[in-house]
Protein backbone atom coordinates (compact mmCIF):
# COMPACT_ATOMS: atom_id res chain seq x y z
CA UNK A 1 0.00 0.00 0.00
CA UNK A 2 1.70 3.14 -1.20
CA UNK A 3 1.64 6.10 1.08
CA UNK A 4 -0.04 8.97 0.47
CA UNK A 5 1.55 11.13 3.18
CA UNK A 6 5.22 11.22 4.31
CA UNK A 7 6.55 13.42 7.18
CA UNK A 8 10.38 13.42 7.70
CA UNK A 9 11.63 14.91 10.76
CA UNK A 10 9.10 17.59 10.55
CA UNK A 11 9.89 20.94 12.74
CA UNK A 12 8.34 23.81 13.36
CA UNK A 13 9.53 26.78 16.13
CA UNK A 14 7.76 29.67 17.31
CA UNK A 15 10.89 31.79 18.99
CA UNK A 16 12.07 29.45 22.18
CA UNK A 17 9.26 26.91 21.96
CA UNK A 18 9.48 24.53 19.49
CA UNK A 19 6.09 23.15 18.82
CA UNK A 20 6.84 20.78 16.33
CA UNK A 21 10.24 18.41 17.14
CA UNK A 22 11.33 16.27 14.72
CA UNK A 23 8.09 14.41 13.57
CA UNK A 24 8.40 11.16 11.31
CA UNK A 25 5.33 9.32 10.49
CA UNK A 26 3.56 7.68 7.03
CA UNK A 27 -0.30 7.57 6.21
CA UNK A 28 -1.09 4.53 3.92
CA UNK A 29 -3.25 5.34 1.02
CA UNK A 30 -7.07 3.82 2.01
CA UNK A 31 -6.40 4.73 5.65
CA UNK A 32 -8.20 6.54 8.21
CA UNK A 33 -5.11 8.14 9.90
CA UNK A 34 -6.37 9.38 13.39
CA UNK A 35 -4.00 12.41 15.21
CA UNK A 36 -4.12 12.38 18.63
CA UNK A 37 -2.77 15.17 21.66
CA UNK A 38 -3.82 17.13 24.67
CA UNK A 39 -4.15 20.76 23.84
CA UNK A 40 -1.03 22.11 22.92
CA UNK A 41 0.87 19.18 21.85
CA UNK A 42 1.34 20.41 17.85
CA UNK A 43 -1.33 18.72 16.46
CA UNK A 44 -2.89 21.59 14.49
CA UNK A 45 0.85 22.89 14.24
CA UNK A 46 1.18 19.62 12.40
CA UNK A 47 -1.66 19.76 10.35
CA UNK A 48 -0.91 23.11 9.02
CA UNK A 49 2.28 22.46 7.74
CA UNK A 50 0.88 19.16 6.12
CA UNK A 51 -1.55 21.03 4.12
CA UNK A 52 1.11 24.36 3.42
CA UNK A 53 -0.83 26.80 4.92
CA UNK A 54 2.57 27.61 7.21
CA UNK A 55 6.02 26.50 6.37
CA UNK A 56 8.24 24.09 8.04
CA UNK A 57 11.71 25.16 10.23
CA UNK A 58 12.84 21.76 9.09
CA UNK A 59 11.97 18.17 7.54
CA UNK A 60 9.98 17.68 4.33
CA UNK A 61 6.27 16.86 3.76
CA UNK A 62 5.32 15.29 1.05
CA UNK A 63 1.78 14.96 -0.65
CA UNK A 64 1.17 12.00 -2.91
CA UNK A 65 4.66 12.33 -3.62
CA UNK A 66 4.70 16.09 -4.24
CA UNK A 67 6.85 17.85 -1.62
CA UNK A 68 4.58 20.47 -0.15
CA UNK A 69 7.10 23.26 -0.22
CA UNK A 70 8.46 22.59 -3.68
CA UNK A 71 5.07 22.13 -5.22
CA UNK A 72 3.21 23.08 -3.39
CA UNK A 73 0.23 23.79 -5.98
CA UNK A 74 0.11 20.21 -6.95
CA UNK A 75 -0.14 18.96 -3.46
CA UNK A 76 -2.83 20.79 -2.56
CA UNK A 77 -4.95 19.96 -5.56
CA UNK A 78 -5.47 16.60 -4.17
CA UNK A 79 -6.24 16.95 -1.14
CA UNK A 80 -9.39 18.93 0.20
CA UNK A 81 -9.02 20.49 4.31
CA UNK A 82 -12.05 21.20 6.80
CA UNK A 83 -10.21 23.08 9.19
CA UNK A 84 -11.23 23.54 13.24
CA UNK A 85 -12.67 26.63 12.71
CA UNK A 86 -15.88 26.95 10.25
CA UNK A 87 -13.73 29.05 7.52
CA UNK A 88 -16.72 30.33 4.93
CA UNK A 89 -17.22 33.48 3.38
CA UNK A 90 -20.08 34.43 5.99
CA UNK A 91 -21.46 36.99 3.03
CA UNK A 92 -21.39 34.33 0.53
CA UNK A 93 -24.76 31.91 0.31
CA UNK A 94 -23.80 28.27 0.58
CA UNK A 95 -24.04 27.71 -3.01
CA UNK A 96 -21.44 30.60 -3.78
CA UNK A 97 -19.20 29.43 -1.63
CA UNK A 98 -19.19 26.04 -3.35
CA UNK A 99 -18.64 27.60 -6.76
CA UNK A 100 -15.91 29.34 -5.38
CA UNK A 101 -13.71 26.75 -4.22
CA UNK A 102 -15.16 24.46 -7.27
CA UNK A 103 -13.61 27.83 -9.56
CA UNK A 104 -10.27 27.75 -7.30
CA UNK A 105 -9.97 24.01 -7.82
CA UNK A 106 -10.20 24.14 -11.34
CA UNK A 107 -13.37 22.14 -12.15
CA UNK A 108 -15.64 22.99 -14.75
CA UNK A 109 -19.37 24.80 -14.34
CA UNK A 110 -20.98 21.78 -14.78
CA UNK A 111 -19.15 19.49 -12.58
CA UNK A 112 -18.68 22.15 -10.19
CA UNK A 113 -22.63 22.56 -9.70
CA UNK A 114 -22.80 18.41 -10.23
CA UNK A 115 -20.87 18.21 -7.40
CA UNK A 116 -22.01 21.16 -5.46
CA UNK A 117 -25.56 19.53 -5.68
CA UNK A 118 -24.83 16.15 -4.32
CA UNK A 119 -22.78 17.34 -1.94
CA UNK A 120 -25.62 19.41 -0.21
CA UNK A 121 -28.14 16.96 -0.70
CA UNK A 122 -26.24 14.41 0.78
CA UNK A 123 -25.27 16.86 4.15
CA UNK A 124 -28.85 18.22 4.35
CA UNK A 125 -28.00 21.63 3.22
CA UNK A 126 -29.62 21.74 0.14
CA UNK A 127 -32.84 23.39 1.00
CA UNK A 128 -30.40 26.30 2.58
CA UNK A 129 -28.44 26.91 -0.30
CA UNK A 130 -28.82 30.38 -1.34
CA UNK A 131 -29.12 31.61 2.08
CA UNK A 132 -25.77 33.38 3.54
CA UNK A 133 -23.65 31.51 5.62
CA UNK A 134 -23.92 34.08 8.25
CA UNK A 135 -27.44 33.00 9.37
CA UNK A 136 -26.12 29.17 9.33
CA UNK A 137 -25.95 27.09 12.88
CA UNK A 138 -22.35 25.79 14.02
CA UNK A 139 -23.87 22.37 12.48
CA UNK A 140 -24.36 23.96 8.91
CA UNK A 141 -21.30 25.91 8.74
CA UNK A 142 -19.16 22.37 9.97
CA UNK A 143 -21.44 20.32 7.10
CA UNK A 144 -20.80 23.17 4.33
CA UNK A 145 -17.12 23.47 4.83
CA UNK A 146 -16.83 19.57 4.56
CA UNK A 147 -18.43 20.07 1.26
CA UNK A 148 -16.38 22.68 0.20
CA UNK A 149 -13.53 20.31 0.86
CA UNK A 150 -15.03 17.60 -1.00
CA UNK A 151 -16.01 19.86 -3.89
CA UNK A 152 -13.04 18.20 -5.96
CA UNK A 153 -13.39 14.49 -4.75
CA UNK A 154 -10.13 14.84 -2.98
CA UNK A 155 -8.07 11.48 -2.91
CA UNK A 156 -6.75 13.33 0.63
CA UNK A 157 -8.66 14.48 3.39
CA UNK A 158 -7.37 16.68 6.46
CA UNK A 159 -10.02 17.34 9.46
CA UNK A 160 -9.24 19.29 12.48
CA UNK A 161 -11.30 18.76 15.10
CA UNK A 162 -14.78 17.91 12.18
CA UNK A 163 -17.50 17.50 15.25
CA UNK A 164 -16.13 19.44 18.21
CA UNK A 165 -18.96 20.98 19.62
CA UNK A 166 -21.63 19.70 16.85
CA UNK A 167 -25.08 18.36 17.88
CA UNK A 168 -25.69 15.05 17.51
CA UNK A 169 -27.27 14.83 14.32
CA UNK A 170 -24.37 17.02 12.04
CA UNK A 171 -21.83 14.64 13.88
CA UNK A 172 -23.40 11.46 12.75
CA UNK A 173 -24.25 13.02 9.91
CA UNK A 174 -20.13 13.95 8.88
CA UNK A 175 -19.48 10.25 10.60
CA UNK A 176 -21.47 8.20 8.42
CA UNK A 177 -19.99 10.56 5.29
CA UNK A 178 -16.56 9.85 6.55
CA UNK A 179 -16.76 6.37 6.09
CA UNK A 180 -18.40 5.85 3.13
CA UNK A 181 -15.75 8.32 1.91
CA UNK A 182 -13.24 5.96 2.95
CA UNK A 183 -14.63 2.58 1.78
CA UNK A 184 -14.98 4.52 -1.69
CA UNK A 185 -10.56 4.88 -1.21
CA UNK A 186 -10.48 8.17 0.05
CA UNK A 187 -7.39 9.20 2.47
CA UNK A 188 -8.19 10.62 5.50
CA UNK A 189 -6.32 12.06 8.00
CA UNK A 190 -8.44 12.90 11.29
CA UNK A 191 -7.03 15.06 14.51
CA UNK A 192 -9.40 14.80 16.74
CA UNK A 193 -9.63 15.19 20.78
CA UNK A 194 -12.63 12.75 20.54
CA UNK A 195 -11.31 8.95 21.63
CA UNK A 196 -14.43 7.07 20.68
CA UNK A 197 -14.44 8.78 17.39
CA UNK A 198 -10.81 8.10 16.74
CA UNK A 199 -11.24 4.91 18.30
CA UNK A 200 -14.59 4.08 15.81
CA UNK A 201 -12.78 5.56 12.73
CA UNK A 202 -9.45 4.97 12.51
CA UNK A 203 -7.04 2.40 10.98
CA UNK A 204 -4.11 3.89 12.90
CA UNK A 205 -3.63 6.47 15.29
CA UNK A 206 -0.38 8.67 16.12
CA UNK A 207 -0.03 9.87 19.45
CA UNK A 208 1.98 13.77 19.86
CA UNK A 209 2.95 15.05 22.87
CA UNK A 210 5.51 18.25 23.85
CA UNK A 211 5.65 18.09 19.86
CA UNK A 212 6.55 14.85 19.43
CA UNK A 213 4.93 11.52 18.32
CA UNK A 214 5.14 8.87 21.08
CA UNK A 215 3.10 6.03 19.57
CA UNK A 216 1.51 4.99 15.94
CA UNK A 217 0.25 2.07 15.66
CA UNK A 218 -3.88 0.44 15.69
CA UNK A 219 -6.18 1.54 17.86
CA UNK A 220 -6.83 -1.97 19.49
CA UNK A 221 -2.64 -2.33 19.40
CA UNK A 222 -2.04 0.89 20.76
CA UNK A 223 -4.72 -0.44 23.95
CA UNK A 224 -2.92 -3.80 24.72
CA UNK A 225 0.58 -2.28 24.34
CA UNK A 226 0.50 0.40 27.58
CA UNK A 227 0.27 -2.85 29.85
CA UNK A 228 2.43 -5.74 30.09
CA UNK A 229 -0.24 -7.67 32.18
CA UNK A 230 -3.42 -8.01 30.13
CA UNK A 231 -6.81 -9.15 32.13
CA UNK A 232 -9.56 -11.75 31.34
CA UNK A 233 -12.65 -12.31 32.80
CA UNK A 234 -14.26 -15.85 32.57
CA UNK A 235 -17.70 -17.81 34.01
CA UNK A 236 -18.73 -20.65 33.91
CA UNK A 237 -21.10 -23.09 34.93
CA UNK A 238 -20.22 -24.85 37.74
CA UNK A 239 -17.71 -23.77 40.14
CA UNK A 240 -14.12 -24.63 39.61
CA UNK A 241 -11.01 -24.43 41.52
CA UNK A 242 -8.74 -21.21 41.46
CA UNK A 243 -5.04 -23.48 41.86
CA UNK A 244 -6.31 -25.54 38.68
CA UNK A 245 -7.14 -22.08 36.72
CA UNK A 246 -3.70 -20.23 38.48
CA UNK A 247 -2.00 -23.05 37.19
CA UNK A 248 -2.79 -22.94 33.55
CA UNK A 249 -0.57 -22.06 30.73
CA UNK A 250 -0.66 -18.06 30.33
CA UNK A 251 -2.34 -17.48 33.12
CA UNK A 252 -0.67 -15.21 35.80
CA UNK A 253 -3.16 -14.88 38.25
CA UNK A 254 -7.07 -16.31 38.61
CA UNK A 255 -9.06 -14.07 41.12
CA UNK A 256 -12.74 -14.63 41.89
CA UNK A 257 -15.42 -11.65 41.60
CA UNK A 258 -18.20 -12.77 42.04
CA UNK A 259 -19.54 -15.82 39.80
CA UNK A 260 -16.44 -14.76 37.35
CA UNK A 261 -13.24 -14.96 37.37
CA UNK A 262 -10.60 -12.58 36.70
CA UNK A 263 -7.40 -13.44 34.99
CA UNK A 264 -4.35 -11.74 34.71
CA UNK A 265 -2.24 -12.67 31.64
CA UNK A 266 0.96 -11.64 29.66
CA UNK A 267 -0.34 -13.41 26.40
CA UNK A 268 -4.11 -12.84 26.06
CA UNK A 269 -3.85 -15.63 23.16
CA UNK A 270 -2.71 -18.51 25.33
CA UNK A 271 -4.41 -18.18 28.68
CA UNK A 272 -7.98 -17.71 26.34
CA UNK A 273 -6.60 -21.39 24.67
CA UNK A 274 -5.58 -22.92 28.03
CA UNK A 275 -9.13 -21.93 29.46
CA UNK A 276 -11.05 -23.33 26.48
CA UNK A 277 -9.24 -26.60 27.01
CA UNK A 278 -9.43 -26.61 30.44
CA UNK A 279 -13.09 -26.11 30.18
CA UNK A 280 -13.29 -29.20 27.49
CA UNK A 281 -11.25 -31.31 30.07
CA UNK A 282 -13.37 -30.32 33.51
CA UNK A 283 -16.76 -30.29 31.57
CA UNK A 284 -16.71 -26.82 32.94
CA UNK A 285 -19.23 -24.82 30.27
CA UNK A 286 -17.66 -21.44 29.66
CA UNK A 287 -20.77 -19.51 29.64
CA UNK A 288 -18.75 -15.70 29.60
CA UNK A 289 -15.40 -14.67 28.43
CA UNK A 290 -14.00 -11.21 27.91
CA UNK A 291 -10.85 -9.82 27.64
CA UNK A 292 -10.81 -6.34 29.60
CA UNK A 293 -8.46 -4.06 27.44
CA UNK A 294 -7.74 -0.50 28.65
CA UNK A 295 -9.67 2.10 26.85
CA UNK A 296 -8.37 4.29 23.90
CA UNK A 297 -8.63 6.98 26.50
CA UNK A 298 -6.66 5.16 28.92
CA UNK A 299 -4.18 4.08 26.43
CA UNK A 300 -4.04 8.13 25.56
CA UNK A 301 -3.36 9.49 29.14
CA UNK A 302 -0.73 6.98 29.85
CA UNK A 303 0.85 7.14 26.59
CA UNK A 304 0.99 11.40 27.02
CA UNK A 305 1.53 11.16 30.72
CA UNK A 306 -1.94 13.16 31.66
CA UNK A 307 -2.94 9.89 34.18
CA UNK A 308 -4.28 11.16 37.36
CA UNK A 309 -2.05 9.66 40.01
CA UNK B 1 -4.36 20.30 -16.62
CA UNK B 2 -1.40 21.39 -14.49
CA UNK B 3 -2.58 23.22 -12.21
CA UNK B 4 0.29 25.17 -11.54
CA UNK B 5 0.41 26.66 -15.18
CA UNK B 6 0.02 30.44 -15.32
CA UNK B 7 -3.04 30.53 -17.12
CA UNK B 8 -4.81 27.57 -14.37
CA UNK B 9 -3.62 30.11 -11.65
CA UNK B 10 -5.04 33.55 -13.69
CA UNK B 11 -8.64 31.36 -13.99
CA UNK B 12 -8.04 30.76 -10.63
CA UNK B 13 -7.21 34.79 -9.38
CA UNK B 14 -10.04 36.35 -11.26
CA UNK B 15 -12.14 33.31 -9.35
CA UNK B 16 -10.79 35.76 -6.05
CA UNK B 17 -11.44 38.84 -7.86
CA UNK B 18 -15.10 37.91 -8.10
CA UNK B 19 -15.23 36.53 -4.71
CA UNK B 20 -13.34 40.25 -3.68
CA UNK B 21 -16.11 42.39 -5.79
CA UNK B 22 -19.21 40.15 -4.22
CA UNK B 23 -17.74 40.26 -0.50
CA UNK B 24 -16.11 43.38 -0.05
CA UNK B 25 -17.01 45.62 -3.23
CA UNK B 26 -20.78 45.52 -4.03
CA UNK B 27 -21.53 47.26 -0.65
CA UNK B 28 -23.40 50.60 0.51
CA UNK B 29 -20.64 51.92 2.50
CA UNK B 30 -17.92 51.07 -0.01
CA UNK B 31 -19.47 52.69 -2.90
CA UNK B 32 -21.05 55.92 -1.27
CA UNK B 33 -16.88 56.04 0.00
CA UNK B 34 -15.14 55.47 -3.33
CA UNK B 35 -17.74 58.07 -4.77
CA UNK B 36 -18.43 60.64 -2.17
CA UNK B 37 -14.71 61.16 -1.06
CA UNK B 38 -12.98 62.85 -4.02
CA UNK B 39 -15.75 64.60 -4.61
CA UNK B 40 -15.50 66.35 -1.21
CA UNK B 41 -12.31 67.17 -1.42
CA UNK B 42 -12.69 68.53 -4.70
CA UNK B 43 -15.50 70.84 -3.17
CA UNK B 44 -13.47 71.75 -0.44
CA UNK B 45 -10.89 73.27 -3.08
CA UNK B 46 -12.99 74.63 -5.51
CA UNK B 47 -15.50 76.48 -3.06
CA UNK B 48 -12.44 77.35 -0.70
CA UNK B 49 -11.92 80.05 -3.24
CA UNK B 50 -9.07 78.79 -5.26
CA UNK B 51 -8.29 80.63 -8.47
CA UNK B 52 -8.25 77.21 -10.30
CA UNK B 53 -10.04 76.46 -13.73
CA UNK B 54 -12.91 74.39 -13.50
CA UNK B 55 -10.85 71.74 -16.24
CA UNK B 56 -7.75 71.91 -14.18
CA UNK B 57 -10.03 70.57 -10.78
CA UNK B 58 -12.16 68.09 -12.73
CA UNK B 59 -8.81 66.35 -14.09
CA UNK B 60 -7.93 66.30 -10.48
CA UNK B 61 -11.09 64.71 -9.36
CA UNK B 62 -10.54 61.84 -11.99
CA UNK B 63 -7.01 61.33 -10.87
CA UNK B 64 -8.61 61.43 -7.26
CA UNK B 65 -11.23 59.36 -7.92
CA UNK B 66 -9.06 56.34 -9.41
CA UNK B 67 -6.81 57.04 -6.26
CA UNK B 68 -8.77 56.51 -3.76
CA UNK B 69 -11.59 54.01 -5.21
CA UNK B 70 -8.29 51.66 -6.69
CA UNK B 71 -6.80 52.28 -3.18
CA UNK B 72 -9.91 51.40 -0.96
CA UNK B 73 -10.31 48.41 -0.24
CA UNK B 74 -7.19 46.31 -1.49
CA UNK B 75 -5.30 47.12 1.69
CA UNK B 76 -7.94 46.02 3.89
CA UNK B 77 -8.49 42.62 2.45
CA UNK B 78 -5.68 40.67 3.59
CA UNK B 79 -6.43 41.35 7.22
CA UNK B 80 -10.09 40.99 7.13
CA UNK B 81 -10.15 37.20 5.50
CA UNK B 82 -7.02 36.89 8.18
CA UNK B 83 -9.45 37.76 10.75
CA UNK B 84 -12.09 35.82 8.95
CA UNK B 85 -10.10 32.67 8.83
CA UNK B 86 -10.93 32.78 5.03
CA UNK B 87 -6.98 33.70 4.01
CA UNK B 88 -6.54 30.12 5.78
CA UNK B 89 -8.66 28.58 3.51
CA UNK B 90 -7.12 30.25 -0.07
CA UNK B 91 -3.38 29.17 1.72
CA UNK B 92 -4.68 25.84 1.58
CA UNK B 93 -6.12 25.80 -1.93
CA UNK B 94 -4.10 24.97 -4.88
CA UNK B 95 -3.53 28.67 -5.24
CA UNK B 96 -0.78 30.67 -5.16
CA UNK B 97 0.49 33.78 -3.35
CA UNK B 98 1.00 35.40 -6.34
CA UNK B 99 -2.74 34.66 -7.62
CA UNK B 100 -4.38 35.97 -4.47
CA UNK B 101 -2.61 38.68 -4.84
CA UNK B 102 -3.71 39.46 -8.44
CA UNK B 103 -7.23 38.39 -7.82
CA UNK B 104 -7.61 40.81 -5.08
CA UNK B 105 -5.76 43.86 -7.67
CA UNK B 106 -8.22 42.84 -10.46
CA UNK B 107 -10.98 43.55 -8.31
CA UNK B 108 -9.68 46.95 -7.20
CA UNK B 109 -8.64 48.06 -10.41
CA UNK B 110 -12.63 46.98 -11.81
CA UNK B 111 -13.80 49.18 -8.82
CA UNK B 112 -11.33 51.83 -9.50
CA UNK B 113 -12.29 52.09 -13.13
CA UNK B 114 -16.38 51.84 -12.64
CA UNK B 115 -16.36 54.69 -9.99
CA UNK B 116 -13.55 57.06 -11.74
CA UNK B 117 -16.02 56.11 -15.62
CA UNK B 118 -18.60 57.88 -13.58
CA UNK B 119 -16.64 60.60 -12.60
CA UNK B 120 -15.68 60.95 -15.82
CA UNK B 121 -19.38 61.16 -17.30
CA UNK B 122 -20.09 64.09 -14.29
CA UNK B 123 -16.88 66.01 -15.62
CA UNK B 124 -18.42 65.62 -19.31
CA UNK B 125 -21.66 66.28 -17.75
CA UNK B 126 -20.51 69.42 -16.44
CA UNK B 127 -19.16 70.68 -19.75
CA UNK B 128 -15.64 69.43 -19.93
CA UNK B 129 -14.60 68.20 -23.39
CA UNK B 130 -13.23 64.84 -23.80
CA UNK B 131 -10.14 65.76 -26.27
CA UNK B 132 -8.31 62.34 -25.91
CA UNK B 133 -10.75 59.31 -25.23
CA UNK B 134 -7.89 57.02 -26.52
CA UNK B 135 -5.34 58.08 -24.38
CA UNK B 136 -7.46 58.58 -21.05
CA UNK B 137 -8.82 55.24 -21.96
CA UNK B 138 -5.58 53.13 -22.46
CA UNK B 139 -3.81 55.40 -19.61
CA UNK B 140 -6.91 54.49 -16.67
CA UNK B 141 -6.51 50.87 -16.97
CA UNK B 142 -2.62 51.66 -16.59
CA UNK B 143 -2.97 53.84 -13.49
CA UNK B 144 -5.87 51.30 -11.98
CA UNK B 145 -3.17 48.66 -12.22
CA UNK B 146 -0.69 50.77 -10.20
CA UNK B 147 -2.86 51.85 -7.85
CA UNK B 148 -4.26 48.84 -6.59
CA UNK B 149 -0.49 47.49 -6.46
CA UNK B 150 0.12 50.40 -4.15
CA UNK B 151 -3.06 49.19 -1.93
CA UNK B 152 -1.49 45.63 -2.14
CA UNK B 153 1.56 46.91 -0.73
CA UNK B 154 -0.34 48.61 1.63
CA UNK B 155 -1.73 45.97 2.52
CA UNK B 156 1.97 44.08 3.68
CA UNK B 157 2.28 44.09 6.89
CA UNK B 158 1.04 41.54 8.86
CA UNK B 159 -1.88 42.46 10.60
CA UNK B 160 -4.66 40.94 10.84
CA UNK B 161 -6.59 44.42 12.54
CA UNK B 162 -8.00 46.09 9.42
CA UNK B 163 -7.89 49.67 11.34
CA UNK B 164 -3.87 49.21 11.44
CA UNK B 165 -3.88 48.87 7.85
CA UNK B 166 -6.52 51.70 7.00
CA UNK B 167 -4.68 54.37 9.37
CA UNK B 168 -1.16 52.95 7.37
CA UNK B 169 -3.33 53.66 3.90
CA UNK B 170 -4.60 57.25 4.85
CA UNK B 171 -1.45 58.26 6.34
CA UNK B 172 0.14 57.54 2.65
CA UNK B 173 -2.61 58.50 0.17
CA UNK B 174 -3.32 61.94 1.61
CA UNK B 175 0.19 63.72 1.35
CA UNK B 176 0.66 61.75 -2.12
CA UNK B 177 -2.66 63.98 -3.38
CA UNK B 178 -1.46 66.99 -2.15
CA UNK B 179 2.03 66.63 -3.49
CA UNK B 180 0.48 64.63 -7.33
CA UNK B 181 -0.44 68.56 -9.10
CA UNK B 182 -4.13 67.87 -8.00
CA UNK B 183 -4.39 70.81 -6.19
CA UNK B 184 -1.52 72.72 -7.14
CA UNK B 185 -0.41 72.89 -10.94
CA UNK B 186 3.08 71.37 -11.41
CA UNK B 187 4.14 74.53 -13.07
CA UNK B 188 3.74 76.31 -9.90
CA UNK B 189 5.02 73.70 -7.83
CA UNK B 190 8.45 74.94 -6.05
CA UNK B 191 11.76 72.15 -6.94
CA UNK B 192 11.63 70.70 -3.86
CA UNK B 193 7.90 70.02 -4.50
CA UNK B 194 8.15 68.86 -8.42
CA UNK B 195 11.23 66.96 -6.88
CA UNK B 196 8.74 64.85 -4.66
CA UNK B 197 5.88 64.67 -7.46
CA UNK B 198 8.10 63.41 -9.90
CA UNK B 199 8.20 59.95 -7.61
CA UNK B 200 4.19 59.72 -7.10
CA UNK B 201 2.43 57.56 -9.88
CA UNK B 202 -0.40 59.90 -9.22
CA UNK B 203 0.93 63.02 -11.04
CA UNK B 204 1.33 60.89 -14.04
CA UNK B 205 -1.99 59.94 -13.99
CA UNK B 206 -3.23 63.62 -13.67
CA UNK B 207 -0.94 64.71 -16.02
CA UNK B 208 -2.48 62.27 -18.52
CA UNK B 209 -6.11 62.94 -17.43
CA UNK B 210 -5.63 66.96 -17.64
CA UNK B 211 -4.10 66.80 -21.22
CA UNK B 212 -6.96 64.23 -22.10
CA UNK B 213 -9.70 67.22 -21.23
CA UNK B 214 -7.64 70.33 -22.13
CA UNK B 215 -4.53 69.38 -24.09
CA UNK B 216 -2.10 70.82 -21.32
CA UNK B 217 0.07 68.95 -19.88
CA UNK B 218 3.30 69.28 -18.39
CA UNK B 219 5.46 65.49 -19.26
CA UNK B 220 4.76 64.35 -22.86
CA UNK B 221 2.22 62.23 -22.72
CA UNK B 222 4.34 59.07 -23.27
CA UNK B 223 6.59 59.46 -20.47
CA UNK B 224 3.25 59.52 -18.39
CA UNK B 225 1.81 56.87 -19.71
CA UNK B 226 5.54 54.51 -19.12
CA UNK B 227 5.76 55.89 -15.66
CA UNK B 228 2.71 54.52 -14.73
CA UNK B 229 3.56 51.58 -16.42
CA UNK B 230 7.17 51.53 -15.20
CA UNK B 231 5.27 52.10 -11.47
CA UNK B 232 2.48 49.54 -11.91
CA UNK B 233 5.14 46.55 -12.36
CA UNK B 234 7.24 47.54 -9.91
CA UNK B 235 5.04 47.61 -7.73
CA UNK B 236 2.85 44.56 -8.73
CA UNK B 237 6.13 42.51 -8.16
CA UNK B 238 6.85 44.25 -5.04
CA UNK B 239 3.59 43.13 -3.50
CA UNK B 240 3.66 39.64 -4.90
CA UNK B 241 7.18 39.70 -3.92
CA UNK B 242 6.41 40.90 -0.13
CA UNK B 243 3.29 39.30 0.23
CA UNK B 244 5.00 35.66 0.10
CA UNK B 245 7.32 36.71 2.86
CA UNK B 246 4.84 38.09 5.07
CA UNK B 247 1.84 35.26 4.50
CA UNK B 248 2.68 32.77 6.67
CA UNK B 249 3.14 35.20 9.68
CA UNK B 250 -0.65 36.03 9.37
CA UNK B 251 -1.33 32.57 9.62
Amino acid sequence: MPNVIEVENLTKTFGAVTAVDRVSFHVRRGEIFGFLGPNGAGKTTTTRMLTGVVPMDGGSVRIFGHDILKEPVQAKQRFGVVPETSNAYVELTAWQNLMLMGDLYGLDRTRAERRSRDLLETLGLYGRRDQKVQGYSKGMKQRLILAMALIHEPELLFLDEPTSGLDVQSTQMILVLLRDLNTDGTTIFLTTHNMEEANRLCDRIGIIRAGKIVAIDAPERLKTAIDRLHRLEVSFDRPVSADALAGLDGVVKADRTGDKWRIVTEDPDLAIRSLVAFSADCGAAILTLNTLAPSLDEAFLRLTGEERP
Amino acid sequence: MNPAAYGEQARRAWAIARKDIRVYYLKGPVLIFGIFMPVFLFLAFFLGGRDLPLAFLLSGLVGMTLFFTATAVSPAIFPWEGQARTLERLAASPVTIEAIVLGDMIASVLFGIGVTAVTILIAIGLGLPLLHGIVLGVSIPIAACCFSAIGMLLAVPPTNVPSNIMMLSTLLKFPLVFISGIFVPLEQMPAWGLMLAVCSPLTYFTDVVRYAFSGAHHFPVMVDIAALALFALVFTAAAMRLHRRSMPRRM
